[in-house]
């Protein structure tokens, strides 16, 4: 083959620029697609206020959460779970969640421990769910484009897509996401978002007797849950990571972990 | 609701305060991955030192290598594909990469870092593949459907003259050239994986991918050493048997003796001088988390000199460098005591994969509780044979395998003396 030195440069020069240009384009996963062309409103955001005060670790929140997603009943994983905390009077802290709390805490035993309720210095439950972090390390972990962020700001999976890997759920610091016991990818709290795009509240929200959890919108300032979080001394989980976490906690003490 | 199977449950153990979600997600072929792409780096850093920087002593050293890094690289992605829950959808990586994700990068480093070895394997082997079809194209039959096979290896690029052979040797150096910072970038960008995960007190630090690169490079140093003394052994006893029949041998005996003790001598430096950068490494990090002490400190104390001792300090150090130091600098090095101790180092490397991998997952986010990985071994189900020790044991063996079938095709090993010398 008599090719020139110059002729050979022009076309591996040409290739490599093309293949660079062609590069800058990502094909998006069907989700991501989905969310650029769809129809979500990006005007609506959601917030999340967890009053722990409210909380009595009754465990309505997780069964409700349980039979409104499709996670299996008796499976060790759950999107939400609801935490017992007991601190003694030695400073030693007891805290559990036993099966989530899916059956409440109907035992003094934390930890399976035996307390006299003289030694307790005080004593809390607190619910756990998604944080729909502004900043989500999971999102920004999945290989595949797998998990998105909507317009709204909530982080959702696309279970047709999702490949398993598992990097998601090494990557939230708040232990949220697990493989589903069904369809073997990666799940998690989604606030419910089939029913909150519809105007309906969370499962667990709905479910919860006491109003330890509720859910507003933080573009009305006069939304009770917005008013209570520019008002109240409120905290976030864990905000050392930079996730921006958008679930406030009222009522949040130092041995939360 | 349908059977459920909840992943990682099987041989998770908890004890104190651990959320509810999680498990021992990554298992064993997670510990496989960067073991395997380590010795990928590593063989492949090996015959560079030749090919890139001429150290004349490796030369048979750097051929053997480079086809063995090439075998392994085919292994590599095969504990990916296995620890994934929907392993079918593992081309979605190549389809939408999701290019903030280290993982996605996956793809596009493996092949190119693949195109690069093949390419250098092609232009090394190019004058053989020539031959080798010129020699079978003469016979009938299968050894005609061979040497067609070799013909079209060659891609029809037939000249052998000087002139061209000296350009393929340019072209080796070259690849050698963007090869080891491939190599290096293959296996960084896998401790990049672990040390970009912020959520994971004991995996997040910068140092990572060097660490990782640093023991990639022994481990593939050391398997190259293990596997070449082997094979020496065996020729040595095949030559010796037919000594003893007064058959024609390709080598005597004192010729392989002397190859085989220079080789591992040399390479055993090369070993020594890249296990203590890795060293020097793995105990900053350590020396530095203990003296910043930051929130996590206490749980990783705990993992660290408690849970993981024996594993850290035992096998990964002891084992690994500490026993493997003291074999390879005692003077008068002899080829048995360098194959001891380059077992030795794949074993510390291996330990440091596990301590990595299996030790970042001991503790839970809670920072108040623990998980123990109780391996599976007897497999009932596919995700206990995949996520034991079968399934390591499989994906252990397969480079092996692969090199056996590739060595048939390209013969990667001195003595190359085709035509046999009569004794």
């Amino acid at each position: 083959m008599s090719l020139q030195r110059r002729e050979f440069l022009k076309i591996v020069g040409s290739t490599a620029v093309g293949a660079g240009a062609l590069s800058a384009f990502r094909f998006l996963a069907k989700g991501e697609a989905a969310q650029i062309l769809g129809s979500a409103n990006k005007n609506q955001k959601w917030v999340f206020l967890v009053n722990t005060y409210n909380c009595v670790g009754c465990g309505m929140c997780v069964r409700a959460c349980k039979l409104e997603n499709e996670v299996p009943y008796n499976a060790p994983v759950s999107r939400t779970w609801v935490e017992r905390y007991v601190e003694l009077d030695n400073g030693t802290v007891l805290a559990d969640s036993p099966n989530a709390a899916r059956d409440g805490f109907t035992a003094d035993n934390p930890m399976g421990k035996t307390i006299n309720p003289a030694d307790i210095t005080k004593a809390f439950f607190v619910p756990k769910l998604c944080n729909q972090c502004e900043k989500p390390p999971c999102v920004q972990n999945c290989p595949v484009g797998a998990t998105f962020s909507t317009k709204e700001g909530i982080v959702l999976v696309d279970r047709t897509w999702c490949i398993g890997c598992g990097y998601c759920i090494m990557s939230c610091p708040y232990g949220v996401r697990f493989f589903h016991p069904v369809y073997h990818v990666a799940e998690k709290c989604t606030w419910c978002y089939h029913r909150i795009t519809k105007g309906l509240k969370p499962a667990c929200v709905f479910a919860c007797p006491f109003g330890a959890r509720q859910i507003g919108d933080p573009t009305n300032l006069n939304d009770p849950v917005t008013k209570t979080i520019a008002t109240q001394r409120v905290a976030v989980l864990k905000d050392e990571y930079g996730t921006k976490p958008q679930v406030f906690y009222l009522g949040l003490d130092r041995i939360v972990r | 609701m349908h059977q459920w199977y909840v992943h990682g449950f099987e041989w998770t153990q908890k004890t104190g305060f651990v959320y509810p979600n999680e498990f021992i997600t990554w298992s064993i072929q997670i510990v496989m991955y960067p073991f395997l792409t380590g010795l990928v780096a590593g063989a492949f850093v090996l015959s560079s030192l030749y090919h890139l920087f001429g150290v004349k002593e490796l030369k048979d050293m750097a051929k053997f290598a480079l086809v063995f890094s090439f075998a392994l690289l085919l292994g590599a992605p095969i504990p990916l594909m296995l620890h994934l829950q929907q392993p079918l959808r593992g081309v979605e990586i190549y389809m939408t990469p999701h290019f903030t994700s280290a993982i996605s990068a996956f793809g596009i480093v493996y092949l190119s870092y693949a195109l690069i070895v093949c390419s250098e394997i092609w232009f090394l082997y190019r004058p053989f593949f020539v031959q080798r079809s010129a020699e079978l194209g003469k016979k009938g039959g299968l050894s005609a459907l061979l040497g067609f096979f070799y013909g079209v290896l060659t891609l029809g690029a037939k000249d052998v003259s000087p002139k061209a052979v000296e350009a393929d040797h340019k072209a080796i150096k070259f690849l050698a050239g963007i090869g080891v910072p491939a190599a290096c970038f293959l296996h960084g960008y896998a401790g990049f994986i672990f040390g970009s995960v912020k959520a994971n007190a004991l995996w997040m630090t910068p140092l990572m991918p060097v660490i990782f690169i640093m023991s990639a490079i022994i481990s593939g140093i050391a398997l190259c050493m293990f596997t070449y003394t082997v094979v020496m052994e065996w020729k040595k006893h095949v030559t010796k048997k037919r000594l003893a029949r007064h058959l024609k041998t390709g080598d005597t005996l004192p010729e392989l003796r002397a190859t085989e003790v220079e080789m591992v001598r040399i390479s055993a430096k090369y070993l020594v001088a890249f296990m203590i950068a890795a060293f020097s490494l793995e105990l900053l990090d350590l020396i530095f988390r203990g003296y910043t002490a930051v929130k996590s400190w206490d749980i990783l104390r705990a993992v660290i000199y408690q849970r993981d001792w024996v594993d850290i300090f035992i096998k990964q150090y002891l084992c690994g460098y500490i026993i493997p130091f003291i074999l390879l600098l005692w003077p008068g090095l002899t080829v048995r005591r360098a194959v001891l101790a380059t077992v030795l180092v794949l074993f510390g490397v291996y330990m440091m994969r596990w301590n990595v991998v299996i030790g970042g997952q001991e503790f839970s986010l809670t920072f108040d509780g623990f998980m123990n990985y109780k391996i599976p071994i007897i497999p009932h189900n596919i995700a206990t044979f995949k996520e034991g020790v079968f399934g390591a044991v499989t994906v252990g063996m397969l480079p092996f395998i692969f090199f056996f079938f590739i060595n048939k095709l390209i013969p990667s090993f001195p003595p190359v003396h085709h035509e046999a010398k009569t004794k």
